[in-house]
């Protein structure tokens, strides 16, 4: 009964989304305000649909419905009940479920949260979201039905893939779509105003607000990915460029282009074009990441799903919503000319090469990530890997930490760059002091490592003394700007020190021997079996012990899902506030208990990730600027009003 | 003028993506024919990773075997990985790496922590045999009958799917 309730809720919802793309629409050109109007209600109609469908999955895991294809696929009768409500997004179809949900949640939000704007500009934005919903919600009904049900049912089913049994695991996807699907409301904003010609600094106010939140979860979903990466699947990397992982960077890197570039074009008539622009790139990256992790078109660590006619369909999902946008934009554009000029020596030049730089690195790592593909398609195979970005990426990021302290010296307008430099001398003469005492500590350090710490404290420092410098009480917009460019020095900084001052080494351990690596000494104790929930797992005793002192017991495991006959190793860490321990199981070598053991000694990483998170709380600071401004506003007339002694 | 065509190209360039994504999704999943399938393997006389053998085909003779082509460099490699010790480990069909362009220190590494899943290991340093077999790149398996005749090809890693359908069969189909 449930799942046929699901599956008429699903076609429910497709319908009311077919209706919000066409009748505001429609009354917009019409001039007709009745069906304008039907936008917000039809939205918030949208999500209730959807997210009932959400739950009536949730519902059908938490009981163990077997009746239906997608339970019976991720789920088993021994899977833990957090584990079985977060299988739900755990494969394809769920997922995409999990998407169309998210979707719905934001337009109801943007239907909600936009008084700012005229009936006839809500009008056209909701239209154009209820457009990219109707694509995906088809995709759910026609390509991944979750709600299919299959005959017999199965006793048990195949359970879920271990890899995804962990909590960092259940996060990282609904975060990630958050962002995703949040960057479909700059893209729907600049859809409408390519249909309607015109655009206006209210309406991009608007807009970067939302792009500001969906960056924010991006941050937060990459992040999780990261971590997850780290500690689950036990090489001790962080970041491996994986097309997956790409998937995820492209549109973070356009849309941190994008919000530089609202920046200028929310104050002034400038860039409009641009900003435009980018605002479809960003989210046309969003579903061609969504294509590459579904189609099975490149090899991955991630492809947990590939099927070719999905990935026609999406395929065909980005054809018509980049095509459209960008065949608008090919005719339209030219109206939305921006009149003001700009002046070289400002922070709106600054902003610009802030995007192009972005922008570039974005294009640069598209191509990287689709090079087997073109080689592949005249007949050869080659592999693009890691030294390949990590180089690029690198070469990228020295002018944004270069001229990041510059862009928040130069004023709006018209400044002067001689000025600015000169401001910004003692910071840079700190900055290298401070270097040359790092290296001194740390040194031997490569070039590569030096350029990281070096702009990693050029940009601290300086966006550091330009706050203590800054004249009367810091705006929101401020405060969240400089926390977000502080979180990117701490990456900076500590990404470099974890990359090249990192301890590796794999030995071969007997029981009861010690090894010393990086100022510990490692114990192995031996490895016996536990049996936990749903797996079994080899568990490894290191006592790691520093002049004697015991320090911690790490047990890194070997586990074994028998359900899913698959192993997988879980590593063990020692967080600290200067490094992580890190310590993993290779293979057993021999029957005298004798086991490969890898041990990590990560300076930093946490910091690493820290900073990550200081760059979102400020995008989600930033939020706040037109509130506390209102505020601010309000208690400036109350002390004028004071003043004058009026009423 | 200039402007309208200025304004085009990120038009053209999505048009290029779509084009490459979609003839790259027909491309995909299916095998590369090798003009090698159906011939007897090039004759290769190499060393052993471990030990100083020098194995050649005639050493091969008589039972069906994969020659399966690796390096501690390739991380489809890694991902393999899990496969190629499973099926070695089932004992249907003999599992010979090759381990290709890479450093002795790497690959003993690479296959103490993982595992080393192999009944031989022969190391083509300069990859001379890698080209007499047409290798594109690693991951790649040859599936070679008892007579020495190479019966199928996969390019790319191992997934329990290929081996499956296309190992698996062609195994039965010889006894």
């Amino acid at each position: 009964m449930l799942p046929h309730i699901g599956q008429f809720l699903l076609v429910l919802a497709l319908l009311l989304s077919v209706a919000l793309m066409i009748l505001p629409l429609t009354g917009y050109f019409k001039n007709n305000q009745t069906l304008m109007l039907t936008a917000r209600p039809l939205s918030y109609l949208l999500f209730g649909v959807t997210f009932a469908a959400f739950i009536m999955l949730i519902v059908l895991f938490v009981q163990q419905d077997f009746s239906v294809r997608y339970v019976a696929q991720n789920s088993a009768l021994e899977l833990p009940l957090r584990y079985r409500i977060t299988a739900t997004w755990g494969a394809h179809e769920g997922s995409i479920l999990m998407w169309v949900t998210v979707q719905a949640l934001w337009i109801a939000a943007v239907a909600k949260f936009s008084r700012s704007l005229s009936l006839s500009q809500i009008a056209r934005v909701l239209s154009v979201l209820g457009w990219i919903a109707t694509g995906f919600m088809a995709f759910v009904v026609f390509a991944s039905n979750p709600f299919e049900t299959i005959f017999p049912v199965p006793l048990d089913g195949q359970d879920l893939n271990p890899l995804l049994q962990d909590f960092g695991m259940i996060m990282h996807p609904p975060l990630l779509y958050f962002g995703y699907v949040g960057l479909s409301v700059a893209f729907a904003l600049s859809i409408a105003a390519l249909i309607g010609g015109e655009i206006n600094e209210k309406w991009i106010r608007w807009s970067r607000r939302w792009t500001n939140l969906a960056w924010a979860f991006l941050t937060m979903g990459i992040i999780l990915g990261s971590w997850w990466a780290y500690y689950e699947l036990g090489w001790g990397g962080w970041w491996f460029w994986d097309p997956v992982e790409n998937a995820s960077f492209l549109p973070w890197l356009a849309a941190t282009a994008l919000i530089h570039v609202q920046a200028v074009s929310e104050r002034k008539n400038a860039f409009r074009g641009w900003t435009v622009l980018l605002a479809i790139i960003a989210f046309s990256l969003c579903i061609l990441g969504t294509f590459l992790v579904r189609s099975g078109s490149i090899t991955s660590v991630h492809s947990f799903a590939a099927d070719p006619f999905r990935g026609i369909f999406i395929l065909v999902l980005l054809a018509i919503y980049t095509g459209t946008a960008l065949t608008l934009y090919a005719f339209r554009a030219n109206r939305l000319r921006s009149r003001d000029t700009i002046n070289l020596e400002s922070r709106e030049t600054l902003m610009l090469a802030n995007s192009l730089i972005f922008i570039t690195a974005t294009f640069t790592i598209l191509l990287g990530t689709l090079f087997p593909m073109i080689f592949e398609a005249v007949g050869k195979k080659i592999s693009v890997g890691a030294p390949y970005f990590g180089l690029m990426f690198f070469v990228l990021m020295i002018p944004v930490a270069v001229l990041l302290p510059l862009g928040s010296q130069l004023g709006w307008h018209r400044s002067s760059v001689t000025a600015a430099i000169k401001q910004l001398l003692p910071y840079f003469v700190a900055a290298t002091i401070l270097m040359i005492i790092t290296w001194l500590v740390y040194k031997p350090l490569n070039m590569r490592a030096l350029a990281g710490i070096y702009g990693g404290l050029w940009v601290f420092i300086a966006t550091v003394g330009q706050w203590f410098k800054q004249r009367g009480r810091p705006t929101a917009g401020f405060v969240g700007m400089s926390v977000a460019h502080l979180g990117f020095a701490v990456f900076l900084f500590s990404m470099s020190m974890t990359e090249h001052k990192d301890t590796e080494q794999d030995i071969l351990m007997q029981p009861g021997s010690t090894v010393h690596v990086g100022g510990y000494d490692f114990t192995f104790n031996g490895v016996d079996r536990v049996k936990i929930e749903n797996y079994q797992a080899q568990q490894g005793h290191i006592t790691v012990t520093k002049n004697d002192r015991v320090i911690t017991t790490l047990n890194p495991q070997k586990r074994f899902y028998p359900k899913q006959q698959m192993p997988m190793t879980e590593a063990a860490i020692y967080a600290g506030w200067t490094k992580d321990i890190y310590v993993s199981l290779g293979e057993a070598v021999n029957n005298q208990g004798s086991w490969a053991v890898r041990i990590y000694i990560k300076p930093l990483i946490r910091w690493m990730w820290f900073g990550g998170i200081m760059m979102l709380a400020g995008a989600v600071i930033g939020l706040f600027s037109a509130r506390i401004k209102r505020q601010e506003d309000q208690q400036l007339d109350e002390v004028m009003k004071k003043q004058l002694n009026l009423p | 003028m200039k402007k309208i065509l200025i304004a085009f190209i990120p038009l053209s360039v999505l048009l290029g993506l779509l084009l490459l994504l979609f003839l790259n999704m027909g491309y995909h999943n299916e095998t590369i024919p090798s003009p090698l399938i159906g011939k007897p393997a090039p004759a290769f006389s190499l060393p052993t990773l471990y030990g100083d053998e020098t194995l050649s085909n005639a050493d091969f003779m008589g039972e069906p075997w994969l020659l399966n082509v690796f390096g501690s460099w390739c991380p489809n490699c890694l991902y393999e990985h899990p496969v190629v010790s499973q099926l070695a480990a089932s004992g249907d069909v003999k599992v010979v790496g090759l381990n290709w362009k890479d450093e002795f220190e790497d690959a003993d590494n690479w296959l103490t922590r993982l595992g080393n899943p192999y009944h031989h290991i022969m190391v083509d340093y300069v990859g001379k045999t890698a080209i007499d077999f047409g290798v594109y790149g690693a991951p790649e398996t040859f599936l070679i009958n008892a007579e020495g005749i190479i019966v199928h090809k996969i390019v790319g890693e191992l997934t329990p799917e290929n081996v499956a359908n296309e190992i698996r069969p062609r195994l039965e189909q010889m006894q």
